[in-house]
């Protein structure tokens, strides 16, 4: 039957539009209800083609009076004579504070899943469940007032540590003087805010990872970790990599606690210990103010390829998780 | 090589529920010995003691004794892992490693307990998908995954997983409740089979079942739902189908309740 | 046979037992070992001079690990190693990510207790310079909640009309489209939503700065949140229930409001709630959109706001002690918003859970 409670992978419930259908003809009330419900999905598809028609149109005008290159230039200043805004800096701000956010996150968050999903004590389980589950929901701002009051002073020293003995690594060479508002920061922040994100879709994997598999590796003698690897990681692959996607698509467009805790700079350095550098959402929200109409079209340009880039990581999120529906199913 | 084993005492609990009550029997070695009785009699519950797997549900807890030729299970140092290698067991829904192919599943356990060269482990895997009649069904598909098999396959392919460490005891958990009639006979020919080599406790709702595969049978009833089951009687399966020394048995063989 | 047994697990020499035992850490080994590292870190921290106290954790934790995998290996094999050092990983990834949470509470709490008093929440800062003291966040309050109530009100109606029509009327190209869709709108980022707004309301319809426009981009970021989980709820109600309705020839638009809704009302309800929470904590729509201002002004279609996380923004980017110690205020009256809205949805939704489990 498919009237169970449905888990994602169960086929949407069938609809009953024949039992109306079987009645003669509708009456006025179901045409007005199902006209209202339609009109609000197309509503809902409206804005959407807005948003990108809009975007890209706005996006067009600006870039069309750039008069250097919109891919590659290291400099902001649509507003000057002559106008020269470029995205080079923001692209690699914003891609190298989210891998620096993942590398941390994904690991930690996989261990608090399974610390949640198969070491906790059961008493212990569900508060931390809930716990996360309301660390989520922290606004992004307070983690950015957090991040410049309270972790940057702190990392500052971690910052020294790291100039003094990895130097040799070139990224983690410090050049400049400025104190820990650098990407590296940034990077520690975001994963601190994507953590409780990602932690709760992996934790709901491997809670849902099949008992029997489990039972099967336990009685072949595995221990806990064995079990762990030998069922619950390759059943949770695929949702391991969507949470991982979902949270990078937030730390891409984030932008409160990045504007907070960053201090910009358009340069493109590859210390990440040094204070400077930029990411898409940050730029935006740090020239706004001083931006005229032209400028605000200049800064649309940006937020339009955050736009495409966040569109891609969910995409790429969304396919791998209904590859893993028709793995399954055809498994049933 | 197959060992005895010597139930004495044994209560078993889900949190403060007593799911069976003071169990105590022999198990024979190279021999078939089949559970029977009704829905909640604790049969699968005292089957998952004899290899330690009832502590790994929720609030499960164990007293009594169970001894493998002389050494107790539930000692102060023994360690449930090593207890699980030696006591294989297999499951009422086939459950081969959806992620891993059919070489990879039967090899999984021997890949746990140490290293083989590879020669080494296809020899033993081939052995193991011989000795579950398996191998000329899969010999050409090995990389394939498991999950690809049909429900009797899978169904020996996990057997063939739990022999293939070569444990002293194989624990069977209504294995054929999951299949259809066909695969149903090949499963008990191969029980046949394996008891040449194991001890083989099997757990089953058919009698007609327990009745063609066990040389002795054990009878468990419960007084009430929510009272703990218990053991009426174990004997030589001719016995207890002919003849049964108690009057729930007959009644339950008679098909008068359960 | 089972000579293959004693092969592979070499038995520790003098074990008196048989093969299925073998010595055994106790109970308090991890905490021993734990301690033990911890003092060792400090010990060398302090002996090298090492000043960070990072660095002293970091040695901690390095001992900790090795020492667990050592000694469980000596004692009871190397499997057994492997799996303790799992087990220390996965509880050192808790106990790693706990310590930032934590912290970030305590000083949410701990700083921002301080000022929040009843003049702090019944003021504005009307005719204060940024770097004044005294002052008070009630125009950025009363902006949240106009902007937040506004923002519910249209995103609310078309989010659940659109989860009724892809539940009980949607089949077909429209209704996966409007699926698919809904996807891509959840990951929007709030600033490009803000961008959008920006780019339609202010500049091309030339409205100007107001409560309203923010309110527009936040119901753009609310309604995919309402759709998904409102989806989710009308899912879990059992056909028999619309069968049933629909077989005493109830027609369907009632069957789903009288039958079909009022059962999934609490979960219903639940999401609703948990997007307004998400909303309200959004910023960067608001500072592109509201503006900021620092007087009251109640009406939001008209003339800029304020708002709870923007003025949070502002006055941390004004920098000085006092600024600083009112943006901690309002980031804990934000934060206890927040989390009592995350409560009540959650507590709703164990009350209305459905009865039956399944």
């Amino acid at each position: 039957m498919e009237t169970e409670a449905a888990p994602n992978d169960a086929p949407p419930p069938p609809t009953l539009e024949h039992h109306g259908a079987s009645k003669g003809p509708k009456q006025i009330g179901d045409r007005i209800f199902l006209g209202l419900s339609r009109g609000s999905g197309i509503t809902l598809l409206v804005i959407m083609a807005a948003i990108a028609g809009f975007l890209s149109y706005r996006a067009a005008l600006a870039i069309s009076k750039d008069e250097t290159n919109f891919l590659t230039t290291f400099e902001w200043n649509p507003q000057g004579d002559p106008s020269s805004f470029g995205i080079a800096v923001l692209v690699y701000g914003t891609i190298v504070s989210s891998i620096i956010a993942m590398v941390i996150a994904v690991p930690i968050a996989i261990g608090i899943a399974l610390f949640i999903s198969h070491f906790a004590p059961r008493r212990l389980a569900s508060p931390i469940a809930y716990l996360v589950d309301l660390l989520a929901a922290v606004p992004s701002i307070i983690y950015g007032l957090w991040g410049a009051v309270f972790l940057v002073p702190y990392l500052d020293g971690l910052n020294k540590w790291l100039n003094e003995y990895f130097a040799w690594t070139y990224i983690f060479e410090k050049t400049n003087e400025g104190i820990a508002r650098n990407l590296f920061t940034v990077g520690i922040l975001l994963a601190i805010m994507i953590l409780p994100i990602i932690t709760n879709v992996i934790r709901e994997v491997f809670l849902q990872s099949p008992k029997m598999h489990e039972e099967a590796a336990l009685a072949l003698g595995a221990t806990r970790w064995e079990v762990i690897r030998m069922s619950v990681i390759p059943f949770g692959r695929s949702g391991i990599i969507s949470a991982s996607m979902l949270g990078l698509g937030r730390a891409l467009g984030e932008t409160m606690a990045v504007a907070v805790v960053l201090s910009p700079s358009f340069l493109l350095d590859f210390h990440i210990l040094d204070a400077g550098g930029g990411t898409f959402a940050q730029n935006i929200a740090a020239k706004f103010n001083e931006a005229n109409e032209f400028g605000r079209d200049a800064l649309i340009a940006s937020g339009l390829v955050l736009f495409i880039i966040t569109l891609l990581v969910n995409g790429a999120a969304r396919a791998i998780i209904a590859r893993r529906k028709e793995y399954s199913g055809a498994n049933a | 090589m197959a060992k005895r084993i010597d139930v004495s005492g044994l209560t078993a609990f889900y949190g403060n529920h007593r799911a069976i009550d003071d169990i105590s029997m022999t198990v024979e070695p190279r021999s078939v010995t089949a559970f029977i009785g009704p829905s909640g009699c604790g049969k699968s519950t005292f089957l998952r003691t004899l290899n330690r797997m009832h502590e790994v549900t929720p609030g499960g807890r164990v007293e009594g004794k169970v001894l493998l030729d002389d050494e107790n299970l539930y000692g102060a140092n023994v360690d449930p892992v090593a207890v699980r290698r030696t006591v294989g067991m297999v499951f009422q829904r086939p459950n081969p490693f959806p992620t891993m192919s059919i070489f990879d599943n039967v090899a999984a356990g021997l890949r746990l307990n140490g290293k083989y060269r590879k020669n080494e482990l296809a020899h033993v895997v081939e052995k193991s998908l011989k000795g579950a009649n398996l191998w000329n069904e899969v010999k050409d598909r090995l990389n394939k995954p498991g999950s690809g098999l049909s429900g009797g396959q899978q169904q020996r392919l996990c057997i063939a997983r739990a022999i293939a460490v070569e444990p002293d005891v194989l624990l069977m958990d209504e294995p054929c409740s999951a299949l259809d009639p066909i695969s149903t006979l090949a499963i008990e020919d191969l029980i046949g089979e394996l008891k040449e080599r194991f001890t083989i406790v099997i757990v089953t709702h058919n009698m007609q079942q327990a009745a063609r595969v066990s040389d002795r049978t054990a009878f468990f009833n419960l007084s009430a739902v929510g009272q703990p089951g218990k053991l009426i009687e174990i004997d030589e399966t001719e016995r207890i189908f002919a003849n049964p020394s108690v009057q729930a048995t007959e009644d339950y063989i008679s098909g008068r309740f359960g | 046979m089972s000579h293959t047994l004693q092969d592979k697990r070499p038995a520790v020499a003098d074990d008196p037992q048989g093969s299925l035992s073998h010595a055994r850490m106790p109970r308090w080994a991890p905490l021993a070992i734990a301690a033990g590292s911890a003092v060792l870190g400090c010990l060398i921290g302090l002996v090298a001079g090492l000043d960070s106290k990072i660095q002293w954790g970091l040695l901690a934790a390095l001992i900790f690990i090795a020492g667990t995998y050592l000694i469980t290996a000596k004692v009871e094999g190397p499997r057994q190693a492997k799996n303790q050092v799992a087990t220390s990983l996965v509880w050192v990834c808790f106990l790693v990510a706990v310590v930032p949470l934590l912290s970030l509470a305590w000083t949410t709490v701990s700083k921002g207790a301080g000022v929040v008093d009843g003049y702090f929440l019944s003021h504005s800062m009307s005719g204060l310079l940024d770097t004044d003291e005294g002052g008070g966040i009630y125009h950025a309050l009363l902006g949240t909640i106009e902007q937040v109530a506004i923002a519910t009100l249209i995103a609310t109606p078309i989010g659940l009309l659109t989860a009724v029509y892809l539940v009980e009327y949607g089949r077909g190209r429209l209704s996966r489209a409007v699926t698919f869709f809904v996807d891509v709108m959840t990951g929007i980022p709030s600033i490009v939503a803000g961008l959008f707004i920006l780019s339609t309301w202010i500049v091309m319809l030339d409205f100007g700065f107001s409560g309203f426009a923010g309110a527009l981009a936040l119901a753009i970021l609310m309604m995919p949140v309402i759709v998904r989980s409102t989806e989710e709820m009308l899912k879990l109600v059992p056909n028999e229930l619309r069968e049933a309705s629909l077989a005493l020839g109830v027609p369907q638009w009632r069957t789903i409001l009288k039958v079909v809704l009022p059962t999934a009302i609490g979960g219903i309800t639940t999401g609703v709630m948990l997007a307004v929470a998400r909303i309200t904590g959004e910023t960067a729509p608001v500072l592109l959109l509201v503006f900021g201002t620092k007087l009251i002004n109640s009406n939001p279609f008209e003339g800029a706001q304020s708002s709870l996380p923007l003025y949070v923004f502002e006055q941390y980017s004004v920098g000085t002690d006092a600024a600083v110690d009112r943006a901690w205020g309002a980031a804990l009256v934000l934060i206890a918003f927040v989390m009592l809205l995350n409560l009540v949805a959650r507590g709703i939704a164990r009350w209305k859970a459905p009865k039956t489990g399944r």
